[in-house]
């Protein structure tokens, strides 16, 4: 038995998201920004990574270049194994944007729907999830027929993390999507967020600028340090699997997070 | 006794002016818009009693309404041909300008050169081309037709490119993780972002194609709401004149009801959430 679980560790595990030297730079000669300066980090595999850092350190742009949104300047980024062009192509990550991003003159459901429209409907496979069903893991069955206006804030960005399950991905990447709404629902959504990663088992990398968010939610934190950005430490959360509303209020998570403050301090 | 009569006198006024508060909600523009255009007519009306006017210089609200019972066979014939034409030229304008509209916004060079000119047309008066396009097209249906559409793509033009340039660059970001071909950018996102800036150019334009209409028959037609006005202007049948431009008017009415009621049915997400 404990042969077995020493062979399982001996076993180099590909990294779902390898990021090896990578630098962005905006704009052209004298206006030249330096937003990310040769970071490199693994995501495991089933991983929920948090990146944290202050305002404008670059962390959107990091998970923008993992998202084929932004082409790193310097460097290199796999996704799956793969360049992240051929990755989102290939439908491996969804996305999850700060504002619910939502097509404001169609339904939930069509929203929802929309990755399947668009892109080649190909891509989506077998292995995708009926619309419906996505809607129901959101906890928003009922609301198919809504207009985005008819929803609160808190439903729409649901809705949106709705449609980035329904194609399964292999993936999540999340640029502060709960950071516009207020505290209760985002305490709500934090732990169904988390049952979904559980039942998922979808590697999440997930960008905010709350450390209670940070250390509530994920395994690893990255904490950058500020502009041109590097990583400034990484933190293991080593807290109980199952976690719930209670443990928002625990002293164990305030631990973690004076030590993120710490760390974000001397970045 | 009394104060028990006066404190009852004011909760009857009370609920009447809770029922005009109710009543202000839906009626009360039309009903005050109608009100005022009454107390106008009757002005005038007064006014041509009081100072004897002549007829064939300035006719009664009355002697209008007795030239719109009397030539009303007239009126509705002469509204078909013009009608046709403004309908055409709208149609034409609005198509061009928002083919246009989409071709500078995938194309900046495209709009570099050629917005310049499409403002140049738009300083030309409308009048001063309507000989020109009478000596090019003849005397048809289409010079006509060309004056209402030119009249209609300048506004139309300018709106849809800045409701093309409104989108959400959170949605593009998103269609581009979702793989989206440009195609599909612009016809889910582009074109639907721009629907509200379109339709707010559509409802100008609808009344300023009968304009272009009218001014194309005043250069030369047979028939026509234009030719009407310019004939009855000749044998001095001064209500008849007037009837004319009560029909213009209400063609360009109708025309901007109907693009009301058509952006209620294609708009019908809140358009103060696009953004």
């Amino acid at each position: 038995m404990a042969e077995a679980a020493m062979q399982l560790d001996d076993i180099p595990a590909t990294p779902a998201i390898e990021i090896e030297n990578v630098s962005v730079t905006f704009g052209q000669g004298q206006n030249q920004v330096r937003a990310i300066d040769r970071i490199s980090l693994d995501v495991r595999d089933g991983e929920f990574l948090t990146l944290i850092g202050h305002s404008g350190c670059g962390k959107s742009t990091l998970l923008r270049v993992i998202a084929d949104i932004i082409k790193p300047t310097e460097g290199r980024v796999q996704v799956l194994g793969a360049l992240p062009e051929k990755a989102r192509r290939a439908r491996q990550f969804s996305m999850v944007f700060q504002q619910p991003t939502l097509l404001p003159w169609a339904s939930v459901i069509d929203n929802v729907s929309l990755p399947f429209k668009v892109g080649g409907a190909s891509a989506a496979g077998d292995q995708a999830m009926d619309p419906a069903e996505a809607l129901r893991l959101v906890e928003l069955d009922g609301f198919e027929n809504a207009l985005p206006a008819e929803l609160s804030g808190g439903m729409k960005q649901r809705v949106s993390i709705a449609r980035a399950l329904v194609t399964r991905p292999r993936i999540l990447l999340m640029d502060e999507p709960f950071s516009a709404l207020d505290e209760l629902v985002r305490d709500m959504l934090n732990i169904e967020l988390l049952k979904i990663w559980k039942r998922s088992g979808t590697t999440v990398v997930f960008v905010t600028h709350s450390l209670q968010e940070a250390a509530f939610l994920s395994q690893r934190v990255v904490v950058m340090g500020r502009r041109p950005s590097r990583i400034a430490g990484v933190l293991d959360i080593d807290l109980p699997e199952e976690r719930n509303q209670k443990l928002k209020d625990a002293p164990e998570l305030g631990r973690y997070v004076a030590a993120l403050r710490a760390l974000l301090d001397e970045g | 006794m009394s104060i028990a009569n006066t404190s009852d006198v004011k909760t009857s006024d009370m609920t009447v002016f809770a029922s005009i508060g109710q009543f202000a909600g839906v009626a009360r523009p039309v009903v005050m818009g109608l009100l005022g255009l009454f107390v106008l007519l009757a002005l005038w009306q007064f006014l041509i009693w009081v100072l004897e006017t002549p007829v064939y210089l300035v006719p009664a609200p009355s002697d209008v309404a007795l030239a719109v019972r009397n030539d009303f066979a007239l009126l509705a014939s002469s509204s078909v041909p013009t009608i046709t034409e403004a309908f055409l030229g709208f149609l034409l304008g609005n198509c061009i300008a928002i083919l246009v509209a989409a071709s500078f916004v995938y194309a900046k060079l495209i709009e570099e050169m050629f917005y310049p000119v499409a403002i140049i047309i738009k300083t030309i008066p409308i009048v001063a081309i309507a000989p020109v396009l009478k000596i090019m097209l003849g005397n048809g249906i289409e010079p006509k037709v060309v004056v209402a559409a030119l009249i209609c793509f300048f506004p139309t033009l300018v709106n849809a490119v800045r409701g093309f340039r409104a989108v959400d660059p959170q949605l593009v970001e998103l269609m581009h993780v979702l793989s989206a071909s440009k195609t599909e950018v612009f016809m889910r996102v582009r074109l639907q972002s721009a629907l509200p800036y379109i339709f707010s150019a559509l409802k100008i334009s609808v009344t300023m194609c009968v304009l272009g209409a009218i001014v194309g028959e005043w250069i030369g037609a047979n028939h026509g709401i234009g030719y009407l006005l310019i004939q009855s202007m000749y044998e001095f049948d001064t209500p008849r004149l007037f009837a004319s431009i009560l029909t213009a008017s209400f063609i360009a009415i109708t025309g901007f009801a109907i693009v009301s009621v058509l952006e209620k049915i294609v708009i019908r997400w809140d358009a103060a959430s696009v953004t």
